[in-house]
């Protein structure tokens, strides 16, 4: 059978079982087009190609199968590069196709030409840029491999305009050739009943769940070995829900904007259990003050991660569902042996902390809503029977700190990059992945501004997505830093609470909006917001712009340096670094 | 700092990395050693024996912790098939340099019984220069450029080291990684 290069490519794509692309068309990738009009394949068509990726984030996000994004050459494809950085950064299977000029013109400085396998290299897990139609059966077969197994990321396919137009004879792949390719799936034995041993040495354990306990798909596990064992765990922001906040177990977040006790917890312990995290800056705060005391055990499928910033007194390399359940077993068998340490003490002092210093704030009313307050009226209305997404900023901190994730693969977030706008369109990549859900995202409104336009596509799609607009008419992370490290010299953070005017700009991209001003409108807001399902909704709650987000370690602070909102401090007068974070 | 001042501080290691011989994996190379500060003191590239492989000889200089990270960051790239930190005690290391120096006849004589002591050769002569090419271990290289310096030395080019493993057991070797990576 012989097809042109395009139709090879939508084969292709229809062989790995996607379902849906999100993209926008342009010149070199026009063959490509013309096919999608008789597959069965979904297309979406985005408002700027930086939705596009972040759909397909969302869709991947959701659903644990690589998203996929298509867009054109030269600003088609730089438009997508954020997304794909973002991908690369927080480990989320997507494949990009991107149209490229002809072979003959590569390298002249052509009509919208950029060098995107060049560009892109250092934030994909692997690129191509096709040379012969032939090689596309292939490219996509591995492109899918790739992106979805190992340690999950973002892969590239540029495909020249004469390489799509030219045709080719057919075929599949029955095996794929990759022999510099081949992760590690199963964790060393001797290394995990190493691991086993020093669990059951441990008076002071902390499970430091990661990421990667939701790309690896490893929550049961979790749970289950965090049961066996009686460890606290901390979820950090990139693994929040994969055990249940409501879980005994459960500390919550650590890091910079963390809670006390997760924190302390990790500084004071003696044994770190880490799963599929990375010792990131925003958890560890200063590396060489963190958790001094702690010996490491390292799990991850990605062995570069294994003693990067933190040397790992015992690196296991593997897939986390495999690591996790061969460790619980290894305990139990080493439990045989020998009892384990008493756990009492380390809980009691724990429990103390989580008495003393709990996240709060004032509220329910300041200058304006508390940001706070509405997360959890959103969390209470719903249920937590939604998928939250958000953007980046203070409202980011909130949403993670305030919703109570009760179920794993339910929070999505940019976590890595920190990339503003995320929110609109990783909604509805993931809305478009699992329709049956609602879908809220908390954005900014610095953020919204920067994706809203993609609420035309929710529209025009039938794409349901509800937007909770935490306006605090400022860039509200950027000013919390120039009040406390720059002397309250505020500089090019105010946005201005009336212009835009989100209702009326949400109502003509064809979305359902609201607007609440008063405490005792946002329960009844929420819920009608929730009785909306035939359009998205946009409620602009409009918020305290002085309110903080806290706790928080300044950036290059040792963790024992957490400083407390007043709110959160029985003893405090103001906002403070507690006596006791200096004790050891 | 220079990389070579780099180099000297910390030890140096011969990593011979074995790649698929596909488009842009010297970019995909070069490129993760820049953007992850590691530094290269020289890199070699060629086919092998099999035209569908390539075989890197990258000299870096860095402690243990560093030249582990730059294993671990190399293995994740695709193409790269298999990474051997070569011992300099069980393998036999290489380079080629061409010096052309100013030879006016009343040195001349002097400098090519300079080369013949190194077993280098006079592979040009010119009125007022000599080409000599030179191949060996590092230090043979310096040894002859110090001597071939006072004469003058209009330009001189290194290829960077090639090294092989001697023997044929592989357990020699020091760290030998079959690509296990994830990535
Ligand atoms: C694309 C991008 N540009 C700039 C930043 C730096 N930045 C981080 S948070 C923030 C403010 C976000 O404002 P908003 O969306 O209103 O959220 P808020 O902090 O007010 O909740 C900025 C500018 C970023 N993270 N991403
Ligand atoms: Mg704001």
């Amino acid at each position: 059978m012989k097809l042109t290069g395009a139709q090879a490519l939508i084969k292709s794509l229809e062989e790995v079982g996607v379902e849906v692309i999100f993209g926008l068309p342009g010149g070199a990738i026009l063959p490509v087009y013309d096919p999608i009009l008789e597959s069965h394949i979904r297309h979406i068509l985005v408002r700027h190609e930086q939705g596009a990726g972040h759909a397909a984030e969302g869709y991947a996000y959701a659903t644990g199968r690589p998203g996929v994004a298509m867009v054109t050459s030269g600003p088609g494809a730089t438009n997508i590069v954020t997304p794909v950085a973002d991908a690369y950064m927080d480990s989320v299977p997507m494949v990009v196709i991107t149209g490229q000029v002809g072979t003959p013109v590569i390298g002249t400085d052509a009509f919208q030409e950029a060098d995107v396998t060049g560009i892109t290299m250092p934030i994909t897990k692997h690129n191509y840029l096709l040379t012969d139609p032939e090689e596309i059966p292939e490219a996509v077969a591995e492109a899918f491999h790739i992106a979805s197994t190992g340690r999950p990321g973002p892969v590239l396919i540029d495909l020249p305009k004469d390489v799509s137009q030219a045709e080719t004879k057919w075929y599949w792949p029955d095996a794929l050739d990759l022999p510099g390719y081949n992760p590690t799936t199963k964790g060393h034995s001797r290394q995990i009943k190493a691991a086993a041993k020093l669990i059951l040495e441990s008076k002071k354990p902390v499970i430091y769940a990661g990421g990667g306990v939701i790309k690896g798909r490893a929550a049961d596990e979790l749970r289950s070995f965090a049961e066996l064992t009686g460890a606290p765990v901390v979820t950090t922001l990139m693994a929040r829900g994969a055990i249940p906040d409501d879980h005994e177990l459960c500390l919550g977040m650590p890091g910079m904007h963390g809670n006390y006790t997760a924190i302390t917890a990790m500084q004071r312990s003696d044994l770190l259990i880490t799963l599929g995290a990375r010792f990131d800056d925003r958890v560890t705060g200063r590396v060489d003050g963190f958790a001094p005391e702690a010996k490491i055990i390292h799990a991850d499928i990605d062995p570069a991660e294994l003693s990067k910033i933190r040397r790992a007194d015992v690196p296991i390399v593997g897939d986390l569902t495999n690591v996790i359940s061969a460790l619980s077993r290894a305990v139990q068998s080493e439990r045989e042996k020998k009892p384990s340490p008493d756990l009492g003490p380390w809980w009691a002092q724990l429990r103390e902390w989580q008495k003393k210093y709990p996240l709060a704030y004032e509220g329910p009313n300041g200058d304006g809503l508390k940001p706070q307050f509405v997360v959890e009226k959103l969390h209470e209305v719903t249920g937590g029977d939604a998928i939250l997404v958000s953007g980046v900023g203070q409202h980011q901190m909130w949403a993670s700190q305030f919703w109570r994730f009760n179920s794993p693969y339910s929070w999505i977030n940019s976590g890595g990059l920190g990339t503003m706008g995320f929110a609109i369109p990783a909604a509805i990549g993931a809305k478009v992945g699992r329709p049956d859900e609602t879908v809220w995202a908390i954005d900014g409104d610095g953020c919204f501004q920067m994706t809203g336009q993609e609420l035309i596509t929710a529209s025009i799609s039938r794409i349901p997505v509800k937007i909770a607009i935490l306006n605090n008419a400022y860039l509200g992370m950027v000013r919390q830093w120039q009040e406390l490290f720059y002397d309250e010299r505020y500089s090019e953070v105010a946005l201005g609470k009336d212009i835009p005017d989100y209702v009326g700009w949400a109502e003509s991209m064809g979305c359902a909006a609201f607007r609440v001003d008063d405490v005792d409108d946002v329960i009844p807001t929420i819920e009608k917001a929730q009785a909306i399902d035939d359009q998205p909704v946009v409620v602009d709650f409009r918020t305290d712009w002085t309110e903080h987000v806290y706790p928080m370690i300044p950036a290059g602070a040792s963790n024992d340096e957490v400083i407390l909102s007043k709110a959160e401090d029985p003893d405090a007068t103001e906002d403070h670094v507690p006596a006791e974070g200096d004790t050891r | 700092m220079s990389s070579l001042e780099i180099a000297t501080q910390n030890e140096t290691r011969i990593l011979s990395v074995l790649v698929e011989n596909k488009p842009r994996v010297l970019a995909r190379v070069s490129g993760l050693f820049a953007r992850r500060g590691f530094n290269i003191h020289s890199l070699a590239v060629a086919p092998t024996d099999d035209p569908e492989r390539s075989r890197m000889t990258i000299v870096v200089a860095g402690d243990d912790a560093t030249v582990e990270q730059m294993t671990k960051q190399l293995n994740k790239l695709i193409n790269v098939i298999k990474i051997t930190d070569l011992d300099p005690e069980v393998s036999v290391q290489r380079e080629l340099m061409l010096v052309q120096v100013k030879a006016d006849p009343s040195v001349r004589a002097q400098i090519i019984e300079i080369a013949g002591v190194f077993r280098a050769q006079v592979i040009d002569v010119g009125t007022e220069t000599l080409i000599v090419e030179c191949t060996g271990t590092p230090e043979k290289l310096h040894g002859l450029e110090d001597l071939l310096r006072p004469y003058g030395v209009v330009e001189l080019v290194r290829t960077g080291r090639i090294a092989i493993a001697r023997g044929t057991k592989a357990p020699k070797l020091k760290a030998v990684k079959n690509k296990p990576a994830a990535g």
